[in-house]
């Protein structure tokens, strides 16, 4: 028999995993239509709408209440708890880094799923979609408000303005924040990076007395960026790193191209780290934009904070045990995404991965047997929140 | 009937059906069982996302299906195994009614299913659908389940705005256009109404399926059309859009071959209707030619028309549905 919560421990916990990831393995026909159906539905970044409206339509099946599409695109939906005294939040960002012309064809053998966009993240926005019903069938009742969210805006450019703005105006106080991603199962996040993400663009103007040889690309313009950049000197600890992410520009052979565009990313644990960087490219921006005919122009994009709550919390040593207990060794991995927006709010949260597999460009395969490990370790996680077993000081 | 009154009465869009629940309702009202056929070769990419749709959303979800079976013509491939390990039943074709043989063809899977499943309705999808939505099945037995007249429901759909290589919408299909409904115009302008009389999905009442004699081949959506058609009229047909459908693309050459097997049918339909006079003896070989450096080569594919009996007639499914055939029954 189940304990009731003022009974419950993190060992009642762990020795019910075993159990509950067989019957998850019952639900596997509804978990994966969620993700293939989720996945087909194109939601590039600022345009997740559609995906929206399929959750919302999920969370109206499961009977939650409070079902809702807020300013930013956010959709919601909140299962009542049995005394309702603390609220927990579950979400995942809804928006891929695939463009609508992308392929989003999902194809499903026995032992894997793949399609463009799932580890991050149709899978995990399927796995908050299917949450009701994998709570209803196993089940168990909390004692705190569940609350659903399925964050728009999230990526790249969208610098989580969607679950920035559920936090900002969200009328309910959150105990705790469990955010989800597909890929990897055994990933724990606990903590943000500090981070920058930024455009550079260099314009090289027309010079009409010149012939085509003797003028300048904005290719050798974005180089000198580059190589400039690759120069400033990182820390090795705390790890630090300035991820070139993308080139755009030109598209012949014999043209110079009048306009290059650089994607890069600063990521760093220290405090203060992210921004003395900037203040350097900012400099090198300068002294490549000083050259004749040449313009340099740098967006930041996006920006966070480091922080975060330590390794000794509660939430961070239940859920350990938790992910140990299903025979997965955690890895722990700080985050740039939604979990920065949580820990800004001061809300002690962490980020879980659902499944093993391959991500890439070109489109993700990921496992299908590991997915009831992930989902039974945020089902304990939940619990373990929900229990008081995670209550810092 | 008129055409235009068939429109508006028989021609249906899916999104009417979003209520399941209320289709579930009635159904078990009425006592109705449905049954979904997905007949096979070699489609282990896609029959696994079907059958996980289908199962999760109008069986576990939803219960509008009583059982999903996958009938196979012998896939060399791992479909049969795809299949069964989402939790489709899975029949291999050459196993069901053994003593009738076994005839290589989707006609010969269509036809079996009548006497291996157990539904009132039986739902055809084909397996190679890659934007597969449990619409493709509700929007099409919802018809049956509301409108007691209507017994017979095709599906068509809508052009995609935009799509990749190598995959096109089945909107105004090729042959539909230049073949099937050039006929249509000529010998039944009435059929001409229905939109897309070759797809691949449709639901049917037993009453009605089990009165059909089956093409074994191509021809087997022409001839249901008419022979449905010519027995029970226009009012009888339906037809729901089911948006977009995207599926592999097919080549010119496949598709001439396809459409020959669709004129023997229509030919040999006619000439039993008695609209046809003094067609010679068909041939069933279909030529089509090579081009090389110094000659043309001749290839020749036998696209032999054979046809399976009405389900009725089967002794084997006159026990196992306690029915017996019915004078009328279409020959």
């Amino acid at each position: 028999m189940a304990p009731d919560n003022a009974q419950l421990t993190l060992d009642h916990i762990v020795e019910s995993l075993p159990h509950m990831r067989t019957s998850l393995s019952g639900l596997r026909e509804i978990i994966l239509a969620n993700t293939v159906m989720v996945s087909e539905i194109p939601a590039p970044t600022f345009r997740e709408q559609e995906r929206m409206r399929f959750l919302s339509d999920r969370f109206r099946e499961s009977n939650l209440h409070n079902i809702a599409t807020d300013e930013a695109g956010n959709c919601m939906a909140v299962l009542p708890g049995n005394r309702g005294e603390r609220n927990l939040l579950i979400c995942a960002h809804a928006d891929t880094a695939f463009d609508e012309s992308a392929d989003h064809t999902v194809s499903l053998q026995t032992d894997t799923i793949s399609g463009a966009g799932l580890a991050d993240n149709s899978l995990g926005l399927a796995v908050v979609a299917s949450i009701p019903t994998v709570l209803e069938r196993l089940g168990l009742a909390l004692e705190s408000n569940l609350v659903f969210l399925g964050a728009g805006k999230s990526l790249g450019r969208g610098n989580l303005q969607g679950l920035r703005f559920f936090l900002d105006n969200a009328q309910l106080p959150f105990g705790f924040g469990l955010c989800v991603e597909g890929v990897y199962l055994g990933r724990l996040s606990f903590s943000g990076l500090g981070m920058l993400r930024g455009e550079l663009t260099c314009t090289v103007a027309r010079r009409a007395h010149r012939t085509r040889s003797g003028e300048t690309s904005a290719i050798a313009a974005i180089n000198q960026v580059i190589t400039r950049i690759l120069a400033i000197p990182l820390p090795g600890e705390p790890k630090t790193s300035i991820i070139l992410g993308s080139i755009l520009c030109g598209g012949s052979f014999n043209l110079p191209t009048r306009s290059a565009r650089l994607r890069f990313e600063i990521r760093s644990k220290q405090t203060g780290m992210v921004s003395r960087i900037r203040e350097e490219i900012k400099e090198i921006v300068e002294a490549v934009g000083s050259e004749p005919n040449v313009e340099v122009e740098l967006e930041i994009v996006a920006q966070l904070r480091p922080g975060g709550i330590a390794f000794r919390h509660p939430l961070v040593r239940s859920t350990r045990r938790i992910i140990k207990a299903l025979g997965i060794a955690p890895r722990i991995a700080p985050s740039v995404g939604d979990l920065s927006a949580m820990i800004a709010k001061k809300i002690p949260s962490v980020t879980l991965g659902i499944t093993t597999g391959d991500q890439s460009q070109q489109g993700d395969t990921l496992a299908i047997d590991p997915i009831f490990s992930g989902i039974a370790q945020v089902v304990a996680v939940l619990k373990a929140m929900d229990g008081g077993l995670c209550n810092g000081d | 009937m008129a055409i235009e009154q068939w429109l508006k009465t028989n021609t249906f869009h899916h999104g009417e059906f979003w209520d399941i629940l209320k289709m579930i309702e009635v159904k078990k009202e009425k006592g109705l069982t449905i049954s979904l056929c997905i007949p096979t070769l070699n489609e282990e990419k896609t029959i696994g996302k079907e059958v996980v749709i289908f199962k999760s959303e109008l069986m576990d979800r939803y219960p509008l299906l009583d059982e999903i079976a996958v009938v196979d013509s012998g896939s060399t491939d791992s479909t049969r195994d795809v299949a069964a390990s989402f939790g489709a039943d899975v029949y291999l074709s050459a196993k069901i009614l053994p003593r009738m043989g076994f005839k290589r063809g989707k006609g010969e899977n269509l036809w079996k299913a009548i006497y291996q499943l157990k539904g009132d309705i039986i739902c055809y999808v084909d397996a190679d659908i890659k934007n597969i939505h449990p619409r493709f099945c509700y929007g099409l037995v919802a018809p049956l389940i509301y409108q007691d007249s209507i017994k017979y429901v095709k599906a068509f759909y809508d052009r995609p705005l935009a799509f990749s290589e190598g995959i096109r919408p089945s909107g105004g299909g090729r042959v539909t256009e230049i073949l099937v409904r050039p006929l249509f115009s000529l010998f039944f302008p009435e059929l001409t109404a229905i939109l897309q009389p070759l797809s691949g999905e449709y639901a049917v009442r037993r009453e009605v399926l089990q009165e059909l004699p089956f093409p074994i081949g191509y021809g087997v959506e022409t001839s249901h059309i008419l022979d449905v058609y010519r027995k029970w009229g226009l009012q009888a047909l339906g037809q729901t859009d089911l948006d977009q459908r995207v599926h592999r693309n097919q080549t010119t050459l496949a598709l001439g071959r396809m459409s020959f097997g669709i004129l023997q049918t229509f030919l040999r339909r006619i000439q039993h209707y008695g609209m046809g006079d003094n067609l010679t003896e068909l041939s069933s070989v279909y030529r089509q030619f090579q081009a090389h450096y110094d000659h043309y080569e001749q290839i020749t594919f036998d696209i032999p028309e054979e046809e399976r009996p009405p389900m009725i007639s089967v002794p084997a499914y006159q026990r196992k549905f306690k029915v017996r055939p019915v004078e009328e029954a279409i020959q």
